[in-house]
């Protein structure tokens, strides 16, 4: 394989479930790469399809009514379709998980140190002394202060940011190749976000781990993410570089995203500019366009066709004409640099 | 006290404090008291929205329990329009809940789902106003058109709705008897970022059109920034630092507010982010707090003062206040 092949390869992915409404698509044919140290956010709202396409990835969706189709390649190995016990030689060794809520990943019953060295052990030899001193590194690594006394202690005993520490130090311990990571931060405060985030970032430099990181909040990923993808009813309507995407979004929806954030800081707007109507049920997904019932650029090509994700490395599946788009794009921003 | 045109305030709070005994035990030395709310000092002026901001466990949910007394208060002076409440009995508070309403952050867990949406709304009604069963319908479609629902919407049941559109319902029967003063406590934190606006933009309407007063508690700093006139921050029970909305957000003067403002992520690639105060270690348990300034253990200028004395909320001019020895920018 050579050097250059991205980390994982994620082609036409889909991901069904068959329910009392009938067939529902959680994730509609998704296609992405993820490059080596590459640290990638995926911003989308609830029932948008961006935890389904991770549990995906995770091979974690084994529910006897769901169906899992497509391409999803990891250093070159397909994983769909893969048995249990290959999955699991790669699962928590090269590819590891972290979730929202810190307590899904510990077991109460156990110390945090057991819970770590029991990880190592699954997946290198190492005696039940060394496990444990590899914890406490571990625990030292992802900053907490005082690794020799946490790892003897019980999940309960600690802070929401302490879990997440250890959680992360626990996805550490087999140095893998992808974080996986569903709103690591969104259920702790804003100053335990900033340390875990910085903790994300070093990841990345010191381990050379590549992230996906998967949140609702477009702040988190201006502040750690290389690559931008923004999913919404199961399928990603605009991706591209950080920069490109936060200077010039090119979807109706990244506009609304952006306008319904209100300001940290120079003049508060009167009105926020807010999406008008609710998520898409995915049961019951509009024809053509997923977002047009919500857009105020809705023609009727968007009812005919879903429209596709092409052009380069920054582009949008939407159907207006990308010039107009960047026209109407510079008329909103200028308008909000106006309020500031 | 800030020099203002009006000649009282709504509601004001002295010395208000909560404290929870925790551990049950015959013997008294075993018992250990949680100060959730320390001796709060707190004007509220007619008109105003007052944001409260700070961490889980520094207090402000309880606090707005407290100031429209859903919660019994342990210590300290509560009047809500000159009127002392500190010690009102809930049959003698009952008038007064028409002038005070509090709107929760899970609407899910505060609408009762056997009853339809037409029922939960004219509840108010019903209790407080005893209207004919026609009248009542009316006043209960009028209210849905006014948080933009449909009166079509009444017969359907809480589970039918999205949890932004339960929000609404919640807002619609907080406003239900047209109160004076709303205490809201994280009203948008539950909902994707897109219905966050619309229900920020919706109580920003409502204040206008109906005169209110807010107390929008939550610990998304940009949210309350939008839609507060003044805010304060609160620290393991205590007020440390309020003011103007944008004067605080723009200096702060108070060390943990710089650390809570520099801590959040913002949106933008444009300019260099402010550099970030990052605080050591760990929130302290409120069963224990710190001696002297609560926030001594984690403030990057702490000295010895701050060790032994504990500082009290001070005038530093504009209306602002703040609770250090060593305020910055001064």
């Amino acid at each position: 394989m050579s050097a250059e092949a991205p980390l994982l390869v994620v082609k036409d992915l889909s991901v069904s479930f068959c329910g009392d409404e009938g067939l529902v698509r959680a994730v509609g044919g998704v296609s992405f790469s993820v490059e080596r140290r590459e640290i990638v956010g995926v911003v989308g709202e609830s029932g948008s399809g961006k935890s389904q396409t991770l549990l995906a990835i995770m091979g974690l969706i084994n529910s006897p009514n769901a169906i899992v189709s497509g391409s999803i390649r990891f250093m070159g190995q397909e994983l769909v379709g893969l048995n249990r016990r290959a999955l699991d030689a790669i699962r928590g060794r090269q590819i590891a998980m972290i979730f929202q809520d810190p307590m899904s990943a510990l077991t109460p019953v156990h110390t945090i140190g057991n819970q770590i060295g029991e990880q190592v052990r699954a997946h290198e030899k190492a005696s039940a002394r060394a496990a444990r001193a590899r914890a406490v590194q571990l625990l030292d690594a992802v900053g907490i202060a005082n690794p020799g006394r946490v790892v003897d202690a019980y999940p309960h005993q600690l802070s929401g940011g302490m879990r997440q520490r250890a959680v992360i130090a626990m996805a550490l311990s087999c140095n893998p190749a992808l974080l996986v990571a569903d709103e690591p931060t969104t259920a702790l405060d804003v100053t335990v976000q900033a340390q875990i985030l910085d903790l994300i970032g070093r990841l990345r430099d010191e381990f050379g781990s590549a992230v996906i990181l998967v949140t609702h909040d477009l702040g988190v990923v201006a502040e750690v993410a290389d690559r931008v993808l923004v999913m919404y009813g199961g399928r990603f309507v605009e991706e591209g570089g950080k920069t490109s995407v936060f200077r010039a979004p090119l979807h109706p929806y990244t506009w609304g995203l952006f306008g319904s954030i209100p300001p940290i800081d120079g003049a508060r707007p009167a009105r926020l500019a807010a999406i008008p109507g609710a998520p898409p049920s995915l049961s019951n997904l509009p024809k053509g366009c997923a977002f047009g019932p919500r857009c105020a650029y809705r023609h009727e090509a968007c009812l005919t066709l879903p429209p596709p994700m092409e052009g380069n490395e920054h582009r949008a599946a939407c159907v207006l004409p990308e010039a107009r788009r960047r026209e109407i794009n510079i008329r909103t921003t200028a308008g909000v640099e106006m309020r500031s | 006290m800030s020099a203002r045109p009006v000649e009282r305030p709504l509601l004001r709070a002295g010395d208000l404090s909560k404290r929870y005994s925790v551990g049950r035990s015959i013997f008294p030395a075993q018992r250990r008291t949680v100060h959730a709310v320390d001796a709060v000092s707190l004007d509220i002026w007619p008109g105003e929205t007052l944001g409260i901001v700070g961490e889980s466990g520094c207090g402000k949910s309880t606090l707005g329990r407290c100031l429209v007394r859903l919660t019994d208060i342990s210590s300290g002076s509560l009047e809500f329009e000159g009127r002392d409440i500190a010690d009102a009995s809930q049959r003698a508070l009952r008038p007064l809940r028409r002038q005070m309403q509090m709107v929760f952050q899970d609407p899910s867990a505060s609408l009762n789902p056997r009853r339809r949406v037409g029922d939960l709304l004219a509840d108010p009604f019903r209790i407080h106003e005893r209207l004919p069963a026609s009248e009542m319908a009316d006043r209960v479609a009028e209210l849905l058109r006014r948080v933009e629902l449909s009166p079509e919407h009444a017969a359907r049941y809480p589970h039918e709705f999205s949890g932004g559109q339960r929000q609404r319902i919640g807002i619609a029967r907080a406003l239900a008897l047209r109160p004076k003063l709303i205490v809201a406590d994280e009203p948008v934190s539950a909902l994707d970022v897109s219905i966050q606006a619309q229900i920020v933009n919706l109580l920003a309407d409502l204040r206008e059109e109906f005169n209110l007063t807010y107390v929008f508690i939550a610990h998304d700093l940009s949210v309350v920034r939008q839609i507060s006139t003044r805010v304060a921050v609160m620290y393991l029970g205590s007020i440390v630092e309020s003011g103007p909305t944008d004067l605080v957000f723009a200096a702060p003067r108070h060390p943990y507010t710089a650390a809570l403002r520099s801590a959040v992520p913002e949106p933008s690639v444009e300019r260099a982010r402010c550099p970030r105060v990052v605080l050591k270690g760990e929130l302290p348990s409120p069963m224990d707090p710190p001696s002297g300034c609560r926030f001594h253990t984690r403030c990057p200028a702490a000295t010895s003062i701050c060790r032994s004395e504990r500082p009290l909320l001070a005038s530093v001019g504009e209306g602002r206040l703040v609770a250090c020895h060593h305020p910055l920018g001064g």
